[in-house]
């Protein structure tokens, strides 16, 4: 079986290298250092279009980890608080979280996150009638702004979006591509981390409860001793599974505009039409990326589980 | 106690005047229902414009597939929907509803594509909407189920390689995005083949959901091969049956029995994901969307409507599998 | 019997395949596996208004499908003989390559890089085209070079792309390009008040003033052009033969409009005393034989969709939503730069 597959495999290389060479199709990763010739719209390096490609490709790569990280934080935080919720002995509470799980899960990301985008951009006000819910702070069709703290020369001082020309300008700002890939995420992976938190903590079992109780432990301290380190013990790897998807996930990203890896590779193809090379760095990436995150969810497991143990 | 059931009480009614009651106001009390774009363009803003389905619905439902010939994909799209029924019967039968799947997907895509029994022949660039997604998920899920029971069992060989090869195939496709592997599909696929052979971009979709889908299947099966006791195994050569058929006629049919709910799971799993073959430019029910309302200047404004049309066919969809895959658990703990 | 299952799923796998695949090409020249075949697969946008676009029902329309039409005719003898396949931005060149399409006419841009480094040829420009701006009347913009720090949609995957990047670059003037998927998606946002100007080529934006814009009269294009965009069909390397069709059916579209034949005159001007349109239309010479095609190609062609003029009129001229003037795409004695080498 292994050998008829590396014959497939060696087959469909060949085809691959042949048609090419027929074609007069280029190949190699030298265009990495063309210049990249577009812009992009935002991102932590800075960059221009004069820059060479491979640069633009990190700045996809750190617009994935810049939406991927918060998105990861806010998923558990409120993937748990549901997962709770589900499990609170006020039924209308857990009616709720139920329901906010049913309705959440069962609908494709990619849907959710378009919709998020359409409200984000469609519903809300344009930059010059912008919401300021609080001072400094404006929400738009152009994005989230918040008052930053910048330091210019020796004197530093709040910067705070106002106003100018067409749009906002100062402050700390968020796309609305960003907004809604961020909320787009962190919901739908929330809904899947609460069902996991909720079968972490029904997991453990009455009598070790019970068994706390005898020897005279307060509900807290049952909590904290008992329940949450053996709940976490089936919870971390089920988790790892979450962020593996979440971090996968991120690449629908291109589906808003938000200039993530995936994004860029697109890019990318179309004004270099290198194809292979481009989805080859793409898959790269984000195998890496599984596999640095499954790591240091293994490493984390592996305290878990000790502790657990002791 | 009483202090609470008042909280209870306020928080229900607090809940119903910030969210359900605007939202009945919106969606029921005040909106439109017929294709009135007049009524629909006064209603804004107070009243959803459940018009914009009426007018749209067949785009929405069905694509570009020809309109006269709509009762194809109508006709399809229930013959899929009835292959996927025995799941709901709570019978563990794997065989049964695979072939009910593998009839149902082979008739419906005939039916499609026509060209025999006085049927137009309709190319699959035109086909759409609600039997597209249904065609793509379930046809890809039941292509990957061969090749998931081979890798599950190539995964638990003794053989190092042959493990090697499997276990490295699974991680990696579980490692990559599946839009790098539609990817793929759109632009590299064509490369890979001789130049005689050439795939629509529908079949090389396809493939790649069904190869994307292997791996996952692969996963539950081998948990599944996991539940079977060794001594199934044992007991069967034992009785003199070779390896492998005692893996083909006592192991594998208790595996899959095994891991049915879970199946069923992967497969709501993989409808979803069907949702992303609308960034190759195929138009299934999310990419439907943008046909039926993006080119139309004058029902634009009404895609939030749209947006929730869509939903609610997704949810009813998913909601259904997998409240039928949790009652097949059920029925398997409690056998 | 999960052993009988495996059988039985395998053999599903070609019948699969068998109600899925397309049939497959013929392998070799281009002309002889399209003859063979009976229609031409023409690579077509998945809609850009003006230049292919299909209705509700599925039928084509546009500049580039009426030239596609064209070639069918000229061809295969019937116009109807093409298949169209839409294609994105992405796709279009993969799908040249790979022999998905025997013919790319999607408003693509003629460029040394894409000529060179694709594996494809152009024949030839249909439409001489610029980048330009759309914006909101309300922003009383008179001028591109306001747009500083402005929200701009484009779309990704095109010349437009690095256009917009290279300009402003040369003005030293900072925006933020919003990049969007599909063309829709992009003008989409720009309706929806994303971005403060939408870019893209003039022809594409003046379609989608009038057609996509809620109020055309609510938005006005604004007088920079920002770049060459030389829009025409492409081959696949390699076959000169094929090549030579493509472009000459193109000349021999304009050199129609410069003799005045008509889709409505054309048969009676079979006939005519002039040389020049004798040997077009095959009634005193054979052009055709030099092509591999018959002696009435040309004929067949100008019958079935018109001269340029007349195609030009249709889809994106007088005769359209679009209205665009003829401008550089008139003909080079009517102050255009169209100029079709003599056919004989």
């Amino acid at each position: 079986m292994v050998s008829i597959l590396g014959v497939l495999l060696a087959w469909l290389g060949h085809n691959v290298l042949d048609n090419m060479r027929e074609r007069g199709i280029r190949a190699g990763f030298d265009f990495l250092f063309d210049p990249a010739g577009f812009e992009i719209g935002e991102g932590i390096l800075s960059y221009d279009a004069a820059q060479p490609l491979w640069r633009a490709f990190a700045m996809g790569i750190l617009n994935t980890l810049r939406v991927a990280i918060p998105s990861i934080v806010i998923a558990t935080l409120l993937g748990s608080l549901i997962g709770l919720g589900r499990l609170s002995t006020t039924p209308s509470l857990r009616k709720l979280c139920g329901f906010c799980v049913e309705s959440l899960r069962n609908i494709p990301l990619l849907l959710q996150l378009l919709m998020w985008y359409f409200a984000l951009t469609s519903l809300l006000p344009d930059a010059s009638d912008a919401i300021s819910p609080l001072p400094g702070v404006l929400i738009s069709k152009g994005g989230l702004f918040l008052p930053a703290w910048s330091c210019v020369g020796g004197g530093c001082s709040w910067n705070l979006p106002h106003l100018e020309g067409f749009g906002i300008e100062g402050g700390w700002s968020l796309s609305p591509e960003y907004l809604a890939v961020l909320t787009a995420l962190s919901l739908y992976s929330a809904v899947f981390i609460a069902e996991i938190v909720r079968g972490g903590i029904q997991s453990v079992s009455a009598g070790q409860i019970a068994a706390a109780q005898a020897l005279g432990m307060r509900p807290l301290q049952i909590l904290r001793h008992i329940t949450i380190p053996l709940a976490l013990r089936a919870i971390v790897p089920a988790l790892t599974n979450q962020f593996l998807n979440l971090s996968k996930n991120s690449s629908l990203a291109v589906a808003v505009g938000y200039p993530e890896l995936v994004s860029i590779a697109n890019t990318s193809i179309n004004q270099s039409g290198r194809a292979f090379e481009c989805i080859v760095i793409v898959m790269a990436v984000y195998l890496t990326l599984s596999l640095i995150t499954a790591l240091l969810m293994n490493l984390y497991n592996a305290r878990v589980a000790l502790r657990g143990a002791k | 106690m009483s202090a609470l059931k008042h909280l209870r009480t306020w928080f229900w009614l607090i809940l119903a005047a910030l969210i359900l009651w605007p939202a009945l106001n919106w969606g029921v009390v005040h909106a439109v229902w017929t294709p009135d774009l007049e009524a629909c363009r006064a209603a804004r803003g107070t009243g959803a414009c459940w018009g914009v389905i009426a007018e749209k619905h067949r785009l929405l439902l069905f694509g570009r597939y020809p309109f006269n010939e709509q009762w194809r994909p109508l006709l399809a799209s229930l013959l899929i929907l009835s292959a996927l029924s025995p799941i709901a019967f709570q019978k563990l039968r794997t065989r049964r509803f695979m072939a009910c799947g593998l009839i149902g997907v082979l008739l419906a895509a005939s039916l499609m594509t026509g060209g025999f029994a006085g049927l137009s022949p309709v190319p699959t660039k035109l086909w759409g909407g609600l039997p597209l997604t249904l065609l793509v998920s379930l046809g890809g899920t039941l292509l990957a189920f061969p090749l998931a029971i081979l890798l599950a069992l190539g995964r638990r060989s003794t053989l190092p390689l042959l493990r090697s090869v499997c276990t490295t195939y699974i991680e990696l496709i579980r490692g990559v995005p599946l839009i790098s592997l539609l990817f793929m599909a759109a632009f590299l696929f064509p490369l890979m083949l001789p130049t005689q052979f050439r795939l629509d971009i529908l079949p090389r979709v396809i493939f790649t959901i069904a190869l994307f889908a292997a791996a996952y299947l692969a996963e539950v099966i081998r948990g599944g091969l996991q539940a079977v006791p060794k001594g199934q195994l044992v007991a069967a050569q034992a009785i003199g049956m070779r390896h492998w058929q005692a893996i083909t006629y006592i192991v594998l049919p208790q595996a899959l029995r095994a891991a049915l709910p879970a199946m069923v799971n992967s497969f709501v799993g993989i409808f979803k994901d069907s949702s992303l073959i609308s960034i190759v430019s195929l138009h299934e029910l999310t990419g439907a969307l943008s046909l039926a309302l993006g080119g139309d200047a004058e029902w634009r404004s009404f895609y939030l409507e749209g947006y929730i049309f869509i939903a609610a066919v997704y949810w009813l969809f998913c909601f259904t599998l997998s409240a039928a895959s949790r009652r097949l658990e059920n029925h398997l703990n409690h056998k | 019997m999960i052993h009988s299952l495996f059988r039985r799923t395998g053999l599903a796998v070609p019948f699969i395949l068998a109600a899925l695949a397309s049939t497959p090409a013929h392998a070799g020249k281009t002309l002889d596996a399209i003859k063979q075949r009976g229609n031409i697969q023409c690579g077509v946008s998945t809609g850009v208004a003006g230049f292919s676009l299909p209705d509700s029902k599925g039928v084509w329309s546009g500049l580039d499908v009426d030239f596609c039409r064209g070639i069918a005719a000229a061809v295969l003898g019937d116009p109807n003989k093409v298949n169209f396949v839409p294609l994105n931005p992405q796709q279009r060149f993969s799908a040249l390559q790979s022999g998905e399409v025997d013919l790319l006419a999607r408003n693509t841009t003629w460029s040394l890089s894409r000529d060179a480094s694709l594996g494809l040829s152009f024949t030839g420009v249909n439409y001489y085209d610029g980048q330009g701006f759309l914006v909101p009347k309300k922003l009383k913009l008179t001028s591109a070079k306001q747009l500083k720090n402005a929200e701009i949609c484009v779309q990704s995957g095109t010349t437009n792309e690095k256009n917009l990047a290279d300009y402003f670059r040369a003005q030293n003037i900072k925006i933020k390009p919003v990049v969007f998927e599909g063309f829709e998606a992009s003008f989409k946002a720009f309706f929806s008040g994303r971005c403060q100007a939408y870019t893209t080529d003039i022809s594409g934006l003046a379609g989608v003033r009038n057609k996509e814009a809620k109020n055309p009269d609510d938005y006005v294009i604004l007088p920079e052009v920002i770049s060459k965009e030389p829009l025409g069909p492409a081959v696949r390397r390699g076959d000169d033969e094929w090549f030579a069709i493509v472009r000459w059916t193109a000349f021999a579209l304009i050199e129609a409009e410069e003799y005045g034949i008509t889709k409505a005159n054309v048969v009676s001007l079979k006939d005519s005393k002039d040389p020049n349109i004798g040997r077009l239309l095959g009634s005193t010479e054979d052009s055709g034989k030099l092509l591999g095609l018959d002696r009435e190609w040309a004929f067949r062609a100008v019958k079935a969709v018109g001269n340029y003029g007349e195609i030009f009129a249709r889809n994106v001229g007088p005769d359209s939503v679009l209205k665009l003037p003829r401008g550089l795409n008139n003909l080079w004695n009517k102050g255009g730069i169209l100029y079709a080498p003599p056919i004989r």
